[in-house]
């Protein structure tokens, strides 16, 4: 996308990238919703999913939201409206930033630029801002308690997650996101290149931390204390109908696909498959096919995980993220660096 | 904006066009700013203000990002929007009740805190006008991360050390005055 759209004008550029970057978070969302949300939880619940809707259940996903753009748009009377109405776009336009920085073949990107990943990780803290003006201006008890928690959550897993990163960061000695896949593209294990070096190897307690910090990220259970139905209705959420609950809805499964894809670039390789040249031609054809498998395996653990644990208790949660994990990615940070310095 | 330019065979730093484009998203960006600085201080909501602020550091973060600072408007971005700002609105949802319009305070601190802002106001300008009134921004090019990188720990390295301990004694005493026992 980028000495491929060198020769257009930049009005042709810009729109080329915006469809672009729409179907890279819209796709891999619906891809997520159908493949786990639908089938895979029924199946490990014994049950078939949707099966009406086109061959499979396969049309099931149009079908929800043809029903949540019919469905009315309902703002409280106490809500503060336009922060209301505001916060799903603030959500969502954390997600859509979040994209950008994932390479998806040789010369397919939507941005090159230095800061790379920290660009990455400070555009998903922006999600944070949408739901606290979420819960605040629905003017609800509940909304507010579970903004207040989900902020907490956000805060206390944004460390770990940011610390799991600077490991990866230093093995590959660079914030730019093309070079780390290139690092590992080309990078040897003990003088044996055959498979470049994945980092998921020698940053495994990174690649779990992280794992661990996009769970809670993401809000979902075992982390779903913000959304807790049992206490809190639905969090922030409680108040949202209608279109305005379908961008939540797409911004969730969007950030599970991206962070996915974050994980899958920064510990399994990104768009590159043993066997090749990096710089191989044929990457840019079938660069976002593995990107896509390798998210999908990375979002497959996530999902297992959401469907398999039950919730933590708020305490838990906490103690967990400020007594185990940054700790421990402190611990990961100085060996890795040791090891940089004595290799 | 200027890997487009590049790419194009063009100088990004001299060719008009490029300058031209950044002059415009500079004057947007800054009205936008001072708009919401403005309302920042006018409003009565405290949620608004904390709201208005995220806008006016996107904002400089915007104008880093147009000055070639990549990596200074990231920061800004990661450490003012995506932790202080949060934090503000974390300390004002906890302790004021749900939409707390505030009509009661009507500000006794008010002509004091307008002499504080007018002096660093004139103090501030006084020293850019200073410094600057004279000199032609120079057109050199983007700083790289690297560049931030070696310079903070090599160059920089002591008044990088000497905050860095700082914050650290900071955090030290907020918790000290923070615990009970």
């Amino acid at each position: 996308m980028s000495v491929v759209l060198a020769d257009l004008a930049y009005w042709q550029e810009t729109t080329i990238r915006l469809l672009v970057g729409l179907i890279a978070v819209l796709l891999p969302a619906g891809t997520l919703v159908y493949l786990f949300l639908f089938k895979m939880m029924s199946f490990m619940q014994s049950r078939l999913g949707p099966m009406e809707a086109g061959p499979y259940g396969s049309l099931q996903l149009l079908a929800e939201v043809g029903k949540f753009l019919q469905k009315e748009d309902i703002v409280p009377k106490a809500a503060d409206r336009l922060i209301f109405k505001l916060a799903p776009f603030v959500v969502l336009i954390s997600t859509f930033l979040l994209i950008l920085v994932i390479p998806a073949g040789p010369d397919l990107w939507f941005i090159d630029v230095d800061t790379g990943i920290f660009l990455g990780l400070a555009v998903s803290s922006i999600s944070v801002i949408g739901i606290l003006m979420a819960g605040w201006a629905s003017s609800s008890k509940y909304s507010l308690l579970g903004a207040l928690r989900a902020t907490g959550q956000l805060i206390a897993y944004e460390l770990p997650m940011v610390l799991a990163v600077v490991g990866v960061i230093i093995q590959a000695g660079t914030l730019n996101v093309q070079e780390i896949v290139m690092a590992q593209a080309t990078g040897e294990i003990f003088g044996f290149g055959g498979i470049g070096n994945p980092y998921v190897i020698t940053q495994f307690v990174g690649f779990l931390i992280f794992l661990i910090a996009v769970q809670a990220e993401l809000t979902q259970p075992p982390f779903d204390m913000p959304v807790a139905e049992s206490e809190l209705v639905t969090g922030y959420l409680t108040e949202y109908s209608g279109l305005r609950f379908l961008m939540f809805f797409i911004g969730e499964f969007a950030t599970a696909a991206i962070f996915s894809a974050l994980a899958a670039t920064l510990f399994l390789g990104g768009w590159y498959v043993p066997g090749l040249e990096a710089t191989d031609n044929l990457f840019n054809v079938i660069g976002p096919i593995v990107l896509l498998g390798k998210m999908l395996l990375v979002a497959f653990f996530i999902f297992w995980f959401r469907f398999t644990y039950p919730r933590f208790r708020e305490d838990q949660l906490q103690q967990l993220a400020w007594k185990v994990l940054i700790p421990l990615s402190l611990v990961n940070i100085v060996i890795t660096g040791v090891l940089k310095v004595v290799f | 904006m200027n890997a487009y330019a590049e790419m194009a065979g063009l100088d990004p730093l001299t060719s008009g066009e490029v300058v031209v484009a950044q002059n415009i998203a500079f004057g947007l960006i800054a009205a936008i700013m001072l708009f919401s600085a403005l309302r920042m201080v006018t409003t009565r909501n405290v949620v608004h203000a904390a709201l208005y602020l995220v806008i006016v550091l996107a904002g400089s973060a915007a104008i880093f990002i147009l000055l070639g600072a990549e990596f200074v408007g990231v920061t800004q971005v990661l450490v003012y929007i995506g932790a202080i700002v949060v934090l503000f609105l974390f300390g004002i949802m906890l302790t004021r009740g749900a939409l707390g319009v505030d009509e009661e305070e009507k500000g006794e601190q008010r002509l004091m805190s307008c002499l504080v802002a007018g002096l660093l106001a004139i103090v501030t300008a006084g020293a850019l006008i200073n410094t600057f009134s004279d000199a032609e921004l120079t057109r050199s090019s983007p700083s790289t991360t690297a560049t931030v990188g070696d310079s903070i720990f090599s160059q920089f390295i002591i008044p990088f050390e000497a905050v860095s301990v700082l914050l650290l004694a900071a955090l030290i005493g907020a918790i000290v005055v923070a615990r009970k026992d």
